[in-house]
């Protein structure tokens, strides 16, 4: 299994990292060069084994149901001191309707 | 001939009545100024951790005991990835693989009365998942306003089997759910808060024919709207097939003022999210015991109710289910019965399903803001039962009690004269004064006219101030002109 220059451009927009072409083709060899390790691996029988979704043999820890974070507006103005715009309380981004 | 299958399945976003969010201690009350419940998790600052919210947890476990679905013992979360700004950590928190409720179905009701049959909607999954935040897209000097409130608020995906064959199934399907999830507590039902929206998936075929290529109609909010953007959208897609044309799949949204469903512009890597397990979060155990301890906190179900109601109290299926539509009326009609006695069982569930509705409906309320309680009630039609008043008059005491004129029916009767006149010496001078005063129907009535008959009981009703049983009257007026 090996990736094309094709399908490195695409993850990489999905991922909306900008990659030059000389990058691109550079990300092809180092990923190609990781899939060798995952074909490596796949190659182990796994039959019967549960799939893992953590490296942890743990189960997740729950929090009662109570509110616990400030809902004040010292709170809010803290939060958005460090934010590039605001107004009226909102954070602005760059207008994203279709 | 041109025979065309409909099908349809549902996804609906069910917001959790949880006091604090689904992986942040902050809270989820509606309508607070933009940004004060979004903390440092909701805003995704770096270093954060989410902690999964036990209510939300406990939420889902009540849906898939009241659906009968599988409880997974071990369910994973998953990240959803994708770009919007109202998504600051780049990836929806949900569950993919192995969601925490597996199967299950809701019934419904299709039909009327005696023609009414029952189907099961069969259920594909439902997940736990966090809301997004809010985009305001008013001028901001070019930009857009994000409020992050509802980012985190926690959700239950519930999606279906594409077994619904019609706009109204799929109402009455949305119409089950919504009164399901009030009836068990774990939603609200407030559409237009956006704490139930549907999502309907469309397609059109031959009968017998493979699944046509849906289109799914988003951010359905209201029942109506439901109906009328897949009828739209059925004839639209049948009209296109049938002019040579294909359907191509795609997400549109419906617009009310124009009743149109149209395409949202089709965004080439939407379906690519690169779901995968979530490491900040360790699989989400639910063991048998604590599955075991919500069940014993579970209200009776709509359907075991609506079936006990028939059996019990010997009520139509129609009544039993018009009184289970949502827990509030069920508990108010039981609460009536005790009063009144199981003997006046069925008159209860008119006054609750008629009469008690219209003046509520008049009025606007609903049943848990009723100025008649159910006791009030019950003993409103206990004195219908043993004769003290007749159906007439139990309608002026209901206003009564509405009016706050008094805090019992027997209270009203008494204080206002309206007990009925049984006394049959007492009635029959009233009648013989209506002959005397009447002799013209009198004289009709003798000549074969039946119709003079009924005006002469009209007229001895009127002489009792409808005090009178009418049968009574009725009897007697037939015994003195015969």
């Amino acid at each position: 299994m090996s990736l094309t220059l094709e399908q490195v451009r695409r993850i990489a927009h999905l991922a909306r990292i900008e990659v030059s072409d000389a990058e691109a083709q550079a990300t092809v060899g180092h990923l190609n060069g990781i899939f060798a390790l995952i074909e490596e691996m796949q190659a182990v029988d796994t039959a019967g084994v549960e799939p893992m979704a953590h490296a942890q043999d743990l189960a997740q820890r729950l929090r009662d149901d109570r509110v616990t974070e400030s809902s004040a507006l010292e709170q809010r103005a803290a939060f958005q001191a460090i934010a590039p715009e605001t107004e009226s309380g909102l954070y602005l981004v760059p207008k994203v309707i279709e | 001939m041109n025979q065309w299958e409909v099908v349809i399945g549902i996804e609906t976003h069910v917001q959790l009545s949880t006091q604090s969010k689904i992986f942040s201690g902050a809270s989820t009350a509606f309508g607070a100024a933009p940004n004060v419940q979004a903390c440092a998790v909701d805003l995704a600052l770096p270093g954060v951790l989410p902690v999964l919210n036990k209510g939300a947890v406990e939420c889902a476990i009540r849906f898939g005991l009241a659906v009968g679905a599988q409880i997974a013992p071990k369910s994973v979360f998953a990240r959803k990835n994708y770009f919007y700004p109202d998504l600051p950590k780049g990836y929806q928190i949900s569950q993919f693989e192995l969601p925490v409720v597996v199967g299950g179905g809701v019934a419904i009701q299709l039909g009327q009365g005696e023609n009414a049959v029952e189907k099961i909607v069969e259920l594909t999954r439902a997940h736990l998942e966090e809301d997004a935040g809010k985009s305001l897209h008013e001028d901001f000097h070019g930009k857009s306003g994000i409020d992050l409130n509802r980012a985190g608020t926690p959700l239950l995906e519930i999606v279906t089997e594409p077994v619904m064959r019609s706009s109204a199934e799929a109402v009455a399907y949305a119409r089950a759910l919504h009164a399901l999830v009030r009836w068990i507590g774990i939603c609200d039902g407030n559409m237009q808060e956006g704490s139930f929206r549907c999502d309907a998936n469309v397609s059109v075929r031959r009968p017998g024919q493979p699944f046509g290529t849906r289109r799914e109609i988003k951010n359905l909010n209201s029942f109506r709207f439901m109906q009328q953007a897949i009828d739209y959208e059925v004839q639209w897609q049948i009209a296109t097939i049938e002019d040579g044309g294909k359907i191509q799949q795609a997400t549109v949204l419906f617009d009310p003022d124009s009743g149109e469903t149209r395409a949202m512009r089709s965004k080439e890597d939407a379906h690519d999210y690169r779901y995968f397990p979530d490491p900040d979060l360790l699989p989400l155990v639910i063991d048998r015991d604590w599955v075991e301890r919500t069940r014993a906190t579970m209200p009776e179900l709509p359907t075991a109710k609506r079936d006990r109601f028939v059996a019990d109290y010997g009520l139509s299926a129609y009544d039993a289910t018009a009184l289970t539509a949502a827990l509030e009326v069920a508990d108010f009609y039981e609460a009536a019965v005790a009063v009144a006695g199981k003997a006046s069982a069925k008159p209860c569930a008119n006054w609750v399903t008629v009469d008690l509705a219209a003046r509520l409906n008049k009025d606007g309320k609903d049943i848990g803001e009723s100025p008649v309680s159910a006791a009030q009630l019950g003993g409103l039609v206990a004195r219908i039962a043993d004769n003290t008043i007749s159906n007439n008059i139990a309608k002026k005491v209901f206003e009564a009690l509405w009016n706050g004129e008094g805090s019992t029916a027997d209270e009203i009767i008494e204080k206002q004269g309206l007990k009925q006149i049984t006394d049959t010496g007492a009635i029959e001078t009233l009648i013989d004064e209506v002959l005397a005063a009447n002799a013209a129907m009198v004289a009709e009535f003798r000549a074969g006219k039946e119709k003079a008959f009924n005006a002469l009981v009209g007229q001895a009703m009127k002489a009792t101030k409808g005090k009178a049983n009418p049968q009574q009257v009725n009897e007697l007026l037939r015994k003195k002109l015969g």
